[in-house]
């Protein structure tokens, strides 16, 4: 344990500017701060320890498998920090003239030509800052196409979708229309008939879905959703399943998000910044946020004049820097080995599948896509996917995301990526079946998991009681 | 690229699962979709990718930037980036698994710290996407407590903020907006009193504005409270070294761009939403908030809190969908704010004072310049120039020079308006250089 930053504070400087004069020799005293920020004094040594020390206390892709499901915890290539680094780069103020920034546009410029390619889907946004804002973009997209229609009033959203998706449908003033999913995870058809029809605006699909399921009924699908007169939008968070394989726009996708931080290898950073970029068939370019890069074959240029456009969704046109890493990454690739990402991406999800049947069986028992849902066993009811979780974090792994999907008990949902070795998939496995031998031996010392780092058994409920959230 | 396993691994690793190729477990998608072909250009191995990117970067040409409108440039202690580059922080995710992520959280919960002593409010969330779209949220957050749709706003917001309202709203959830008018470059009192007559939930007042003058923020919010509305302040971050707080003159909400906390200005993303309120408002704030709590065995500890106003709980009922935010952004901001502390803050601000002081007099000695508006204002104000001021950045770029931001893209009437801003990153050669290309225009 740390402690606060404040609470080390003993007087010291770290970071000095010489030389200003006082404010009062330019402004009236009454726009002063009369108060000082209760900010922490200290040296730069002491700072420099502080945070370092923070860090040490995180588990991180560096240092430790994380197989958070949903979240594409792959390696986020060191190269790319140095080249989105590059003073270049990070110098460039957003309203400096197109001729002075004309790498970074080109960028932007040929990223989304690769996406293009990549998806079948025509044209690409880059603004939105996150994925949930890419969802948001998407169905503003979704309302400006419908704006003739003023009775396409609902999104319908099945139940392995994104929580992101319902809380965007709702965002955007529309309805959402819940749909349960069939025996085996996917959408139920009969039930997509019954709310599908002249009220709906679109329907939102997670491609995988958050069951780690390919939607097989997917061509089926896209024809409804069209005779229907609605559109189809693909969360493409799991694109990692189908990157280099498929094609969203040859499954029918007219809107479609993906999550640069995701498949596309940048990092989370404990939380963001992320990028969240949108796609749209042709018939849909028009409606996309203002600042798009064209290029007129000598000159890349940011459109800012488009009466069709939804407008911005943020300022300025993008999180550029993760936008280059994102463009690095993929020009590591080629046609042919662009698949074996999605390829061993899969193969890896099946392993960790096989090799827990016998402790921890797939939700669904089936061949998955790029993650699996797992459960505890039946015959174990004492057994809860918290406990699981947590002595996961006692054996060296993070813990894969839990109680996700909602339709599934005690869901425990373990995306490896194709960045991990079959070594370290096996020690994770191994640790699994030790955590189901301790609960089936003495299930104490799971239920008061994890008692290896540093911070034991957490009291949320006094957290949320008596909220402490600033010193 | 990347992968983690052998040929020989996968190989024993299909055979564990019983089948002889990976295309088994593709079964589930449609033949008819599988013959997609994806026609990229050749494959870069680490050395010719950083040479192609670098040679994509020397295709930039930064310039001497005199540039603000909403991203500014300011010197970055070579600690923060020292530290957020650390892949314990830049590589961990979201801090879901608390006891795997107290470095994360402990940092957030600084982070909320910090950004509540410099604005002076009582809660910060752990970060919004960006300043803009911070304030839609606040917005509708102030729209859910008063249950009113309706809003006004200063017309000295930045327009692009406008434009991101706009977005949000139009259509959506249906929130009005109208603007109080600005007078010789500050909000017009007697309109906003006029227009406050109706009830309102909110106003929002930019402070510096985007014209970079100074409101008389503490009459302002006596007015809007008066008028039982709620105050929303928009402000810049770096003015608060040395300006008053929004949490001094009462704001109910205060947002801002958080870039200008020891992020670079990047073309202008990522940025950093600084979202902050009172604390009888928390329940209505999106986004993620971390609080202080204690382990079984009595440890101070940190966990992400009140996640039942999230999606990822509430679903369609969230306070709004947002999921990632911008924690390294975030995090580079606590860390500058550290390094600086109480002092450093005030003396950065007053530099940034001086500097643009110094500017506006220099500029208003030339012939055919002059500053538009004779009002306070902090590191950023408006000139006369006497020709467009869009020649005058074309003009002054061919010197390497970014004159600024020309005032006519948001007004035809000020074609020939110019928003200068000034940072402590300016030097007095910069500065002479600047005057000096003014002048022989």
């Amino acid at each position: 344990m740390e402690k606060l930053i404040i609470e080390k504070s003993n007087g010291a400087r770290a970071v000095v500017f010489n030389g200003a004069k006082t404010p009062e020799t330019f402004l009236d005293k009454k726009y002063l701060r009369k108060n000082s920020p209760k900010l922490p004094e200290l040296s730069e040594l002491d700072i420099v320890r502080h945070f370092t020390n923070l860090s040490r206390l995180n588990f991180c892709l560096d240092t430790h498998f994380y197989p958070l499901g949903s979240c594409t915890m792959k390696y986020n290539p060191k190269s790319y920090d140095v080249l989105c680094s590059l003073e270049n780069f990070t110098s460039i103020h957003p309203l400096t003239p197109a001729d002075y920034t004309q790498g970074t546009l080109e960028i932007i410029y040929n990223f989304e030509k690769l996406l293009k390619e990549i998806t079948g889907l025509n044209a690409w946004t880059l603004q939105p800052a996150a994925g949930a804002h890419g969802e948001f973009t998407g169905a503003l997209i979704a309302r400006a196409y419908h704006a003739k229609d003023k009775n396409r009033t609902e999104i319908i959203v099945p139940d392995t979708a994104h929580g992101t998706n319902p809380a965007t449908a709702a965002m955007c003033g529309f309805k959402v229309v819940n749909i349960k999913s069939n025996a085996r995870g996917r959408v139920d058809l009969e039930e997509l008939k019954k709310v599908l029809g002249p009220k709906t605006a679109m329907v939102m699909l997670t491609l995988p879905n958050t069951a780690g399921l390919f939607e097989y009924d997917i061509l089926e699908i896209s024809k409804l959703v069209h005779a229907a007169g609605a559109l189809l939008y693909m969360d493409g968070a799991n694109l990692n399943a189908l990157i280099g394989l498929v094609k969203p726009a040859d499954m029918g996708v007219d809107i479609m998000h993906i999550n640069l931080h995701k498949t596309f290898a940048a990092p989370h950073g404990g939380g963001g910044p992320g990028a969240g970029g949108v796609g749209v068939r042709e018939e849909l370019k028009d409606l996309l946020p203002l600042g798009r890069v064209s290029f007129d074959g000598k000159k890349y240029s940011l459109e800012i004049k488009n009466k069709k456009s939804i407008g911005q969704v943020k300022s300025f046109w993008g999180n550029v820097a993760i936008i280059i890493r994102a463009y690095a990454y993929l020009r590591q690739f080629d046609g042919k080995t662009l698949g074996e990402i999605a390829k061993n991406a899969v193969l890896n999800a099946n392993y960790i599948r096989v090799k827990l049947k016998d402790y921890f069986p797939a939700f669904f028992d089936e061949v998955c896509m790029h993650e699996c849902v797992f459960t505890t066993p039946k015959d174990m009811p004492s057994l809860k996917a918290l406990y699981v979780a947590k002595r996961l974090l006692d054996l060296g792994f993070h813990a894969p995301t839990i109680y996700f999907p909602l339709i599934v008990p005690q869901a425990l949902m373990v995306e490896p990526t194709e960045t991990e070795s079959k070594q370290t998939l096996d020690a994770f496995t191994r640790a699994m079946k030790q955590i189901f031998e301790e609960a089936k031996k003495d299930i104490s010392i799971l239920e008061h998991a994890p008692h290896k780092t540093e911070i034991g058994v957490i009291d949320e409920v006094l957290a949320a009681r008596e909220p402490n959230l600033k010193w | 690229m990347f992968n983690g396993s052998s040929k020989e691994n996968q190989g024993q690793m299909l055979g564990e699962i019983g089948i002889t190729s990976v295309e088994e477990l593709f079964k589930d998608i449609p033949s008819s979709l599988k013959t997609a072909k994806f026609n990229l250009p050749n494959a870069l191995d680490e050395q010719s990718l950083t040479k192609h990117i670098k040679e994509l970067a020397s295709k930039n040409k930064p310039l001497l930037n005199f540039a603000g409108a909403g991203i500014y440039e300011h010197f970055i202690p070579a600690v923060v980036n020292a530290i957020s580059s650390r892949g314990e922080f830049l590589t961990a995710y979201t801090p879901y698994q608390a006891q795997a992520s107290q470095g994360t959280l402990q940092a957030i919960y600084e982070y909320q710290s910090s950004i509540c002593a410099l604005m002076d409010m009582e809660v910060s969330n752990a970060s919004h996407y960006d300043g803009a779209t911070a304030l839609a949220e606040a917005v509708y957050s102030a729209c859910q407590i008063k249950g009113l749709s309706n809003v006004l706003i200063s017309a000295g917001l930045n327009p692009q903020y406008k434009q991101v309202l706009k977005t949000y709203f139009k259509g959506t959830r249906e929130i009005k907006f109208t603007e109080v008018s600005l007078n010789n470059g500050t909000l017009d009192l007697e309109d906003l009193k006029t227009k406050l007559q109706t009830p309102r939930a909110a106003f929002v007042l930019a402070t510096p504005n985007f014209f970079g003058c100074l409101e008389e923020a503490s009459k302002i919010s006596q007015i809007v409270h008066n008028a039982n509305a709620l105050l929303i302040s928009v402000v810049n971050p770096i003015s608060l070294g040395i300006l008053e707080t929004p949490g001094f003159y009462d704001s109910d909400f205060a947002v801002a761009e958080g870039q200008c906390l020891g992020n670079a200005m990047s073309f202008g993303g990522p940025g950093l939403g600084i979202f902050t309120c009172k604390k009888q408002y928390v329940r209505y704030m999106p986004g993620r908030l971390c609080g202080i709590t204690k382990d079984d065995k009595g440890n101070r500890c940190f966990v992400l809190t009140l996640q039942a106003r999230e999606q990822h709980i509430r679903r369609e009922r969230a306070a709004s969908n947002i999921c990632s935010n911008q924690a390294l952004c975030a995090l580079n901001a606590l860390i500058y704010l550290s390094l600086l502390g109480p002092k450093g803050v005030k003396e950065v601000a007053s530099l940034n004072l001086e500097k643009a002081h110094n500017l506006a007099k220099e500029i208003s000695k030339i012939d055919g310049f002059s500053i538009k508006y004779q009002k306070p204002f902090f590191n950023e104000f408006v000139i006369n120039c006497p020709i467009p001021a869009k020649q005058v950045i074309s003009k002054l770029a061919k010197k390497g020079i970014l004159a600024g931001y020309d005032l006519g893209q948001v007004d035809k009437d000020l074609k020939n308006c110019l928003l200068i801003c000034v940072t402590e990153t300016k030097t007095e050669a910069d500065i002479e250089k600047f005057v000096s290309c003014l002048r022989g225009i």
